[in-house]
């Protein structure tokens, strides 16, 4: 039973609030894109013990779209985000790297 | 008979609270960037500020609520409708903005009484304790099963709106959540020293 | 005999006296007994029979860790199996009945498998009744049926009686148990001036210190409880719950309460139980310490009891278990015991102490009261089989040899304390082994933690391990601070209260008595009474290789169901590490689970019962139909009318009426579940053309196109009648369940993808009524209202129009489903109802029919016309359904576009619509599979296509079908072999049908009737 901060509205919601929406950022493959690229897109998740960048939607709330950075092992949220970027912002960044060194850079 | 039904119009529950279906309310979305330049043009046309986020401001027989950084809720009295929606499209006319008319929409709701703040706290996961939820302030979350919109109007009175169709399920749950026995004290005193009184009769 | 004192009892009113019955017998107790002091009073020290061998069995505790007292509470509708006696407050009229008996409690034939114990092993499930097969179904099904399970279930036709509700709660920090710990850490909390929210599961507050003794500042605990309550109660930020347990801690500080509201005065208003939900930054668990018993033979009879139970009946209900009572131990605080019987006036014959040495200060008190303290000694087995008479004691250093025997009634025992640490457990703190105390407390560097990655419960008292008063008040105070800090708040510096206790020796692990006790005796010292888990089986565990604690425990079921190894676990852990050689820490430990003990499936529940089981959609003419006798059917929350049964007329008849009605004359459809999405904006064409396969954008004002909505993943996901309101709005109609999910799924592509595109949208379904009026006298009817022209030629097929009919405002759209002469008429839903009215009445005239969903699907398979979920199932692409005219080849990309293009959505063979019409004209089985040659790579037959709708259609007076074939559309006139159930119903069979491939339009192919 998570809480996670909705940046859209400014709420503390409870996760029977939210809905989820999978793996953040990922890059839309259309028409042209190769089948390796086009399966990338489509099937595969990393769907990492520890740090995962997902998506979420404040449903019964102001029902926009926000991103999350948390621990899947240890529940621990990094922050949430506007879901109009495209990586995570510095910040957030900073505080997963100081719990996951390097984490960064094997993005 | 009118043609015109609100749902579960005249509906009535008494207990911990009192519950009470609103006749037909005027309700209209609007969806816009609540800039300054849609700020000014709005509260000229409307004669009401802007509401802060999580909010609502109120004058006379009209309010307005925030829904979403993009999205307001305008009450009105339901016959108003067609005028406002005509000056809203006129003075938009050209703007990137979508006015809507849902009055037949939702449902709404009055609930007061002491024991409201316990009452919403059986239905609902938003924090309502009185530090966190003041009158004034609008919260969309969920109403048991479906979802809700709570405008705090005083520390004792709540106007409650949810989907037409789910009114019936919406009055049915409220009115188990205020039934009697079903004091919880948990979030006003008052409440607490009712209970005492009348636990030594 | 176990009897009530002739005075005391803090809890009862001996004033009130309370009849109850057991078993058919009448009790009588007092206000303020638990149904378990109240039965001990009564001498009934038999209260059940073991799950497994149906040993009798006593009441072995005073609180939630009893294992045996759980009786069937109530009666009919308000009967519930499992309660625990001795957390069941009395009250009057109270009607209880043991279980796991059968015929009676005194007699009982499953007591068989005691005597066949030696053949009822660790793993016995798993290894009893694997052969022969046969005799699962004559032999162990019958009898396991009949012994298995602990209580019974109430009857299923019964109704729970009671209500049940939830609570959501928000609070700084949640303090769980309200002892003497709990108290201080809600002190320390409080008046730093944070939200308080202290819940106690028992009925009285303070825990165990006012049995123990002790003094805190220099009042008696009892008194110090008193008015800390007082004190806490006056301050605005506290909030006190009693009779509501902390079930269990969850993620990001989440936690369950469990509220028992009214169990203790049935029938009064209000709920059953009440679930806390609550959300504290900071959890405190004050929760205690519980006493664990000592392994030797016979620790089962009934008149076998904690130590600190036995001082819980005689202080708090005024009942002594026994007249003579043998105290036995391996620690100090057993003798507190011994005290207070020999001081309240009952025997002790002897305290055998297995420590070499025995105890401290305590033993002293003991002996100067003249009590006989026998030291290194131990019992080698109970005397007695329903009730105890004796004990024989040894030494405790040797195998068991009787030295001499003990008449008695009663034996207290103790095997030393361990703290409660669940509520640590539950979400993730990790235990450390603590050799002085013998037991796992809560380690501070392991908490669990929360969102901020930082720890969010404290241990507080005898739950972190601090069992002496001062120490367990030194430690709250502590924890209660730490909560404040943990929150980055300020508290002012206050002294810890002083506390003062008689001091104790230190206690001696005693993992088995005596130590090396013979086989015989060793299949008798149960360690799990519940599950009748003995030390000879987790030690034949151990000897078969189940290594892991988690393994050992589950093949042998100790510390499972409601235990969760409170009682159990470590005296358990201890035999299994003896036998594997390794200490215990490294043995580690079983993690135990919410909720600390069950909850009932009420409180789980809430209100979400009956008639607000879930939320039922209602449509503005919803009245109507209950009115009008509709049969239902479910889609999504909606229920919508499946056709309305005249009197006498069987719903298949009715559906055929309504057809020949409607394709006759005229009929009317509540279309009012359809969604319908304004999306607007100067992007919204473009934004539009990406949702849809078709090509949206350029939809003339005025007109209306079928449009698909496929996913990412190529498949067909919804379909609907897209409309061009303006320049820049459309209005898109969805699926009746599919409104909330395509309105979604239109946002996220907006919010997270193309989020500098300027559209908006509005799910607008709920804002019209929408109502279908179908059938060649359609526009006789719209006419006849009058207010705006509907002539062919104003309002050509595919077109729309706003105007008013019978004076309200609507908008009318020709589209047809049903390939009639049809207009869906959107009214503003609260004129809905009224305007239903106007067309039945108008109507009447050409005998309007309201028709339903059957009708309507019957209806638009005659003219096989798609419907999701039943054509497309999550695998199907618009192309497999011949839809290739709605997906246009202009645009570049459209949601789907790319996975359409895949070598599995491209390739020759994929199954395809085709019609179906069976060679003798009976209607095909809904979902039935066309047979094909050979066999597959798992030997089951080839498959070569399926039905996905099938019907009766009154219009041709046929059965009529749609499926997925196998280059079905060139196959057409060729005849397929479905599998399908005999119609006889004795016979378990299958036979096939024969069915011919056709066109799957049946009716009015060139869709003359619906353009006129
Ligand atoms: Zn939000």
């Amino acid at each position: 039973m998570l809480i996670l901060h909705c940046p859209c509205c400014g709420v503390d919601a409870a996760e029977i609030e939210l809905a989820p929406g999978g793996e953040a950022h990922l890059k839309r493959e259309g028409p042209g894109s190769s089948d390796a690229a086009l399966e990338t897109y489509l099937f595969t998740r990393d769907n990492p013990r520890g740090v995962v960048l997902e998506r979420w939607r404040h449903a019964y709330g102001c029902g926009k779209w926000f991103l999350a950075a948390r621990d899947s092992v240890t529940m621990e949220v990094y922050g949430t985000y506007a879901a109009q970027t495209h990586a995570p912002p510095q910040e957030i960044v900073d505080r997963i790297t100081a719990r996951h060194p390097g984490w960064a850079e094997a993005l | 008979m009118s043609d015109v039904m609100a749902p579960m119009a005249g509906a009535r529950s008494e207990g911990l609270i009192s519950i009470e279906a609103l006749p037909p309310q005027g309700q209209i979305s609007l969806r816009c960037e609540v800039s300054d330049d849609y700020r000014a043009k709005l509260g000229e046309l409307l004669g009401l500020g802007i509401p802060e986020p999580l909010s609502a401001v109120e004058e006379g027989d009209r309010a307005l609520l925030w829904m979403a950084h993009d999205e307001l809720l305008l009450l009105l009295p339901y016959d108003a409708v067609p005028e406002m929606l005509a000056r809203l499209n006129t003075t938009f006319e050209g703007w990137f903005i979508a006015i809507t008319d849902v009055s037949d929409a939702r449902a709404q709701f009055r609930l007061s009484g002491p024991h409201l703040r316990d009452v919403l706290s059986k239905v609902t996961p938003a924090d309502i304790s009185p530090d966190a939820f003041t009158p004034g302030m609008v919260r969309r979350s969920r109403l048991a099963q479906v979802a809700a919109g709570y405008w705090l109007r005083s520390a004792s009175e709540a106007q409650v709106f949810v989907f037409r169709s789910v009114a019936d399920y919406a009055f049915q749950v409220l009115s188990l959540a205020a039934g009697p026995g079903g004091e919880v004290h948990h979030h006003t005193r008052e409440a607490i020293s009712e209970q005492d009184a009348s636990s030594h009769v | 005999m176990s009897t009530r004192l002739a005075t005391g009892g803090r809890f009862t009113d001996r004033g009130k006296q309370i009849g109850f019955t057991f078993n058919g017998r009448r009790f009588t107790g007092f206000e303020g007994d638990t149904l378990a002091s109240a039965l001990l009073a009564g001498d009934q020290l038999l209260v059940g029979r073991s799950f497994k061998y149906h040993r009798p069995r006593g009441i072995v505790a005073s609180g939630a860790e009893e294992p045996n007292a759980l009786v069937g509470l109530g009666q009919g509708a308000r009967f519930e199996p499992d309660q625990r006696a001795t957390t069941t407050e009395l009250f009057d009229g109270l009607v209880a009945e043991s279980q796991n008996h059968w015929p009676s409690l005194a007699f009982d034939v499953g007591e068989i498998n005691a005597k066949l114990a030696r053949f009822l092993p660790a793993g016995f499930y798993y290894k009893t009744f694997l052969w022969p097969r046969s005799f699962w179904k004559y032999v162990y099904e019958p009898v396991i049926r009949q012994s298995a399970g602990l209580g019974k279930a109430p009857h299923p036709e019964v109704r729970d009686a009671d209500r049940y509700e939830h609570f959501h709660a928000h609070t700084d920090v949640l303090i769980v148990g309200g002892g003497v710990a709990g108290l201080q850490a809600a002190r320390n909390a409080a008046h730093a001036g944070v939200q308080v929210l202290l819940m106690e599961q028992a009925a009285h507050w303070g825990g165990r210190a006012p049995v123990d003794g002790g003094t805190i500042e220099e009042l008696a605990p009892e008194a110090w409880v008193a008015q800390t309550v007082a004190e806490l109660e006056a301050m605005d930020n506290v909030r006190l719950r009693l009779r509501c347990m902390g079930a269990g801690v969850y993620d990001h500080g989440y936690a369950l309460g469990y509220e028992r509201v009214t169990d203790h005065r049935p029938g009064a208003q209000g709920p059953r139980h009440r679930l806390w939900r609550i959300r504290a930054k900071q959890i405190v668990s004050a929760t205690g310490a519980i006493e664990r018993p000592l392994s030797f033979a016979g620790n089962d009879v009934p008149g076998v009891m904690l130590a600190s139970a036995v001082r819980d009946y005689v202080v708090n209900y005024g009942v002594a278990p026994g007249d003579r009572t043998v105290v036995v131990t391996n620690n100090d605080d057993a003798y507190r015991t011994a005290i207070l019987l020999k001081q309240s006036g009952l025997d002790v014959p002897a305290i055998l102490d297995a420590r070499p040495m025995g105890g401290g200060a305590l033993m002293q008190e003991a002996r100067d009261l003249g009590i006989r303290v026998e030291p290194a000694r131990g019992i080698s087995k109970v005397l007695g089989g329903a009730r105890v008479t004796g004990v024989a004691i040894c030494d405790q250093a040797g195998g068991g040899s009787m030295l001499e025997e003990i008449a008695c009634d009663a034996v207290a025992m103790s095997g030393g304390w361990s703290p409660v640490v669940h509520l640590w457990s539950h979400c993730g703190g990790k235990l450390t082994w603590d050799a002085d105390g013998a037991f796992f407390r809560p380690d501070p560097s392991r908490a669990p933690t929360g969102a901020d990655g930082k720890p969010f419960v404290i241990a507080a008292g005898s739950a972190n391990g601090h069992l002496g008063l001062q120490e367990a008040l030194a430690c709250a105070d502590g924890a209660g601070k730490a909560a404040i800090e943990a929150m980055g708040c300020g508290f002012e510096e206050s002294p810890v209260p002083k506390a003062e206790s008689t001091a104790e020796a230190p206690l001696l692990p005693v993992w088995l008595m005596p130590q090396g006790a013979r086989a015989d005796l060793r299949m008798k010292a149960f360690l799990d009474y519940q599950n009748d888990v003995k030390v000879s089986d987790v030690q034949l565990a151990a000897r078969e290789g189940y290594e892991s604690v988690e393994h050992a425990k589950r093949y042998t079921t100790l510390g499972m169901a409601t235990d969760q190894g409170k009682l159990s676990n470590i005296n358990g852990l201890a035999i299994l590490s003896d036998a594997l050689g390794a200490p215990i820490p490294q043995t580690g430990t079983t993690t135990s689970r919410p909720p600390y003990t069950p909850i009932s499936f009420g409180a789980i529940a809430g209100e979400a019962r009956d008639a607000v089981f879930q939320p039922l959609r209602r449509t503005p003419m919803q009245d109507w139909h209950e009115a009008n006798n509709a049969a239902w059917e479910i889609v999504g929350q909606w229920r919508r009318p499946y056709c309305y049964p005249r009197p006498g007329e069987s719903r298949h008849a009715a559906v055929n009426r309504e057809i020949s009605a409607t394709r006759e004359s005229l009929g009317l459809l509540d279309a009012s579940t359809l969604g319908k999405i304004l999306v607007k904006g100067p992007d919204a064409g473009r934004f539009l053309d990406m949702m849809y396969t078709n090509m949206m954008s350029t939809l003339p004002v005025g007109k209306c196109r079928y449009g698909l909505m496929c996913n990412e993943n190529g498949f067909l996901m919804d379909d609907g009648v897209v409309v061009r309101l303006s320049e820049d709005s459309w209005l898109c109609h969805t699926t009746s369940g599919g409104a909330d999910h395509v309105h979604a799924h239109m946002e996220d592509w907006l919010q997270c993808e193309w989020w500098d595109w300027k559209v908006y949208t509005a799910n607008l379904t709920e804002q019209y009524a929408q109502i279908a009026v179908v059938g060649p006298n359609a526009r006789k009817l719209l006419e006849k209202l009058g207010g705006m022209d509907v002539s062919k030629e104003a309002m050509p097929f595919m077109t729309w129009a706003d105007g008013r009919l019978a004076d309200t405002p609507v908008r009318v759209y020709r589209i047809s489903f049903s390939g009639e002469l049809s207009y869906e008429i959107a009214v503003p839903a609260n004129r809905g109802r009224a305007f239903w009215g106007k067309l039945l009445e108008a109507g009447a005239e050409w005998n309007i029919t309201p028709y339903g969903t059957e009708a309507l699907h019957v209806m638009r398979a005659e003219k096989g016309f798609i419907m999701i979920g039943d054509e497309s199932d999550g695998t199907v692409i618009p192309q497999d359904l011949g839809l290739h005219w709605a997906i246009s080849k202009k645009k570049e990309d459209f949601l789907g576009k790319r996975a359409q293009q895949r070598p599995d959505m491209a390739r020759d063979g994929r199954w395809q619509l085709v019609g179906l019409e069976t060679l003798d004209g009976s209607v095909l089985p809904d979902g039935a599979y066309a047979i094909a040659a050979g066999k597959n790579a798992n030997g089951q037959r080839n498959t070569q296509g399926r039905v996905t709708s099938t019907y009766f259609s009154p219009t041709l007076n046929k059965g009529i079908a749609m499926g997925l074939v196998e280059h079905g559309p060139d196959r057409m006139g060729e005849v397929l072999s479905f599998t399908a159930e005999t119609q006889d119903e004795t016979r378990d069979e299958l036979t096939t049908v024969e069915a011919k491939i056709v066109s799957p339009v049946f009716f009015d192919p060139k869709g003359e009737k619906q353009d006129v």
